[in-house]
């Protein structure tokens, strides 16, 4: 199902579900083997940097990492006042005004006020970087946006029913357009991260459809944070049912030397690994049912592991490895 | 949902006991005829509205006439608590116990927004302004709108209690956020901002130029017009200006609004819960916002610790539970015991690095109260749950 000329990947989610730690893991994935991704952040938290373990990143283009087998993840965090300066430079070839008004806030102000304005300049930052080429050939393989959360998704890449309002001509108008050609094309798909919980499944439910109905891309949905459970399926059966065998448990932790010499202390300890396993029964089944809800989605689903203890570097090729393996490209 | 395995705290180490945070007692500042305001703050997904409709809940059940006001319940939760209508009023809730009584609704920030112009214009001038662009991106997707609508909300339903007697207790749930603190600062932000000096500028260029901001800012102003106008076109500027004269003929302006709502936050009888999970991210941004009460002499009433991590067995360390597996693994028997045992291991560790974090954070604020609700298997979707839920609140179970 994963398609290899995807070039523009957008990663949302609800919020906290992974969508920086994805869209990162995303980046490592399709730079390796020699390829080159840029990795984008729209919303000015440097959680890019965070992640990486780099310094702030600048207004511009950096490395960031290199993937296995020789690949380099780029990375941007675009400021909307920086890329309103560049256009200002740019169409009306106001550099200097443009950075005395920025000094006044006026760009902060203009970016803010102007509904769909400070998305066009983002957008149209990342887009352009999409179609940038070199000696005829792509400067970046891939390009991954750590994009707003799910709520919010839908209007940010609809530049322009957004730009409608204010801008019916000029140079914002042709930005809104060229993005949207960049994004309704099918080389653009966008990517729901979630958890195996009811919000947001529900968000991610409730985002497919709000992409459908703007006839925005919809991509691959990844689960994240998954728990493999550690019981096969007749034994959480059991062990919702409460029928586990008691004296084998016993007899087991016994030989394993875990229980001591007090029946009483024996039975309450084997009652509460009990307790724990129908608590892990009860949620796989939750988890399950949950999963159940993502599949008439029809997008193709990709899951990535809880790490124990957090994300580091090391995890995040980890998780890299793992979306190549399940074929998100 | 079901009740977590058993109720027992199950510290891991026997090391040093670090000084226990105060017991709070949940059930006297619910009690207390004196709280009129509850505030449920806290950074994304911790649990902000769970603990807000279980307070709400327990509180009615023991007598109190109480609103609820939630925002963006998870569905199930909505349902059962009989928020179907989004009319963006309170309706009572059935099925609760005893002789209070508990009403609860779903927060529509745009009709409250529209509510507002509507309660105070004559019917052409809200009609103008409701029909107005920029009002109408302003109301339905501005950074902070959400947070100005949820105080605007509270208000208003304060002014009902207060006018017709209809509730004793209001419950605020504050809405999605990264930051704690957003539901505090974002309306006084986004009031700033609408009554900054470009808006000024824009609305009444001679006016503010008059009040000495200078030649030099007329002339830059010249330019930021000149500007803005190339660059969105100069509709966007009539709206604006169209908006904003009206608003401020109505309510003297965003920032009065915001700042009279937020001071009822800060009036006697109002008490803010902040909630976290035992996660570092949520953790740091409780110990923000306890430190914002204090600067800004708000009370606070305590910390809901949410989602801790329960076992029956905590004379069970995670290094014995492992090695003890590691033998039934060697010796090749005893599968499911062994499987039991690392899904102990597993909560040990969860366990012992929460107690952790919930540690240091008491160490660092030693005077907050704390309630600790258990991780529950199952999500919080039924009045059954929310019961629960204040029971650990109220330190009925667990303790
Ligand atoms: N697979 C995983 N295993 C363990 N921890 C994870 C995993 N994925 C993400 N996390 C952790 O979860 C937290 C949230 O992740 P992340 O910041 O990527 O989410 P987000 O969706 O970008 O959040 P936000 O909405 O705040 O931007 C981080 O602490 C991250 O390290
Ligand atoms: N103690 C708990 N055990 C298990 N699940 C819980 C617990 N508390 C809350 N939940 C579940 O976690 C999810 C998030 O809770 P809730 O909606 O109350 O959080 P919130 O802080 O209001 O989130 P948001 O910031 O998105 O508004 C819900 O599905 C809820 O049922
Ligand atoms: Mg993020
Ligand atoms: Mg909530």
């Amino acid at each position: 199902m994963a398609r290899d000329d995807i070039r523009l990947h957008v990663v949302s989610g609800k919020g906290g579900t992974g969508k920086t730690t994805v869209a990162a893991a995303l980046a490592l994935a399709l730079a390796t083997g020699g390829r080159r991704t840029l990795l984008v952040e729209v919303e000015g938290r440097q959680g890019i940097a965070q992640l990486f373990d780099v310094p702030p990143l600048p207004y511009s283009e950096r490395k960031v990492a290199v993937a296995p087998g020789g690949g380099d993840v780029y990375a941007l965090a675009i400021d909307a006042e920086e890329a309103m300066l560049d256009y200002l430079d740019m169409f009306y070839s106001l550099r200097r005004a443009g950075s005395a008004l920025r000094r006044m806030g006026a760009i902060e102000f203009a970016t803010t006020i102007a509904p769909g304005l400070r998305d066009v300049l983002l957008t149209g930052k990342f887009c352009e970087a999409v179609k940038r080429q070199e000696g005829g050939e792509f400067v970046y393989d891939a390009v991954v946006v750590d994009a707003p959360p799910t709520g919010r998704v839908t209007r940010f890449l609809n530049v322009n029913r957004e730009v409608a309002d204010i801008a019916k001509v000029g140079p914002i108008r042709n930005q809104a357009d060229s993005v949207m050609r960049v994004i309704n094309s099918p080389h653009t798909a966008v990517h729901l991260v979630t958890l195996l919980e009811e919000m947001p499944v529900q968000e991610t439910i409730d985002g497919v459809e709000a992409l459908h109905d703007n006839g925005l891309p919809s991509g691959q949905i990844i689960v994240n944070m998954l728990r493999t459970p550690l019981l096969d399926d007749d034994e959480l059966a059991a062990a919702s049912d409460d029928t586990l065998d008691r004296d084998a448990i016993t007899a087991d932790l016994k030989a394993a030397g875990v229980i001591g010499r007090r029946g009483a202390t024996t039975a309450a300890l084997v009652e509460a690994l009990l307790d724990e396993a129908r608590d892990h029964a009860e949620r796989v089944e939750l988890e399950r049912q949950e999963r159940d809800r993502l599949d008439p989605l029809g997008l193709p689903i990709v899951s990535l592991p809880l790490v124990d203890g957090g994300i580091d570097l090391t995890a995040l090729y980890d998780l890299a490895t793992q979306l190549r393996e399940q074929g998100l490209r | 949902m079901t009740t977590p395995a058993k109720k027992s705290r199950g510290r891991a180490t026997p090391a040093a006991p670090p000084a226990r945070p105060a017991t709070w007692d949940v059930d006297a500042l619910i009690d207390n005829e004196a709280t009129r305001i509850i505030v449920c703050c806290g950074s994304g997904g911790v649990g902000k509205t769970t603990t807000a409709a279980a307070l709400g809940l327990r509180a009615a059940e023991r007598g109190r006439r109480v609103c609820v006001m939630t925002i963006d319940p998870a569905r199930r939760l909505a349902q059962s608590m009989g928020l179907t209508e989004l009319d963006n009023e309170p309706r009572p809730v059935s099925g609760v116990q005893g002789d209070g009584e508990l009403s609860a609704m779903m927060l529509d920030m745009k009709r409250t927004f529209d509510e507002m112009v509507e309660g105070h214009a004559d019917a052409d001038r809200a009609e103008q302004i409701l029909s107005n662009p920029f009002y109408q991106a302003l109301s339905s997707s501005f950074a902070g709108t959400q947070e100005y609508m949820a105080m605007e909300k509270l208000g208003r339903l304060r002014a009902t209690a207060d006018s017709e007697g209809t509730w004793d207790l209001i419950i605020v749930d504050t809405p999605p956020s990264r930051s704690a603190l957003d539901f505090l600062d974002a309306p006084a932000r986004m009031g700033s901002f609408l009554d900054g000096r470009f808006i000024r500028l824009l609305t009444a260029p001679a006016r503010s130029a008059g009040k000495g901001l200078g030649r030099i800012v007329s002339t830059g102003f010249g330019m930021f017009t000149s500007v803005l106008t190339k660059v969105i076109g100069g509709q966007v500027l009539k709206d604006l200006q169209a908006f904003v004269g009206a608003f401020e003929a109505l309510f003297g302006g965003f920032r009065e609004r915001a700042e009279a709502t937020y001071s009822l936050l800060q009036e006697e009888g109002t008490s803010f819960v902040v909630v976290a999970v035992p996660e570092r991210d949520a953790l740091r941004e409780a110990s923000y916002f306890v430190e914002r009460l204090k600067a800004d002499q708000m009370p606070l009433a305590g910390l809901v610790l949410n989602r801790v991590q329960a076992t029956g067995a905590p004379m069970l360390s995670e290094e014995q539970a492992l090695a003890g597996a590691e033998r039934l693994e060697e010796a090749e028997e005893g599968e499911l015991t062994s499987a039991l045992l690392h899904l102990h291991a597993q909560r040990m560790a969860t366990l012992s690095r929460q107690h952790h974090l919930a540690d240091r954070f008491s160490g660092a604020h030693p005077g907050v109260a704390v309630a600790e609700v258990p991780a529950f298997a199952g999500d919080v979707h039924d009045l059954e749950g929310l019961r629960q839920v204040g029971r650990f609140l109220a330190g009925e179970l667990s303790r």
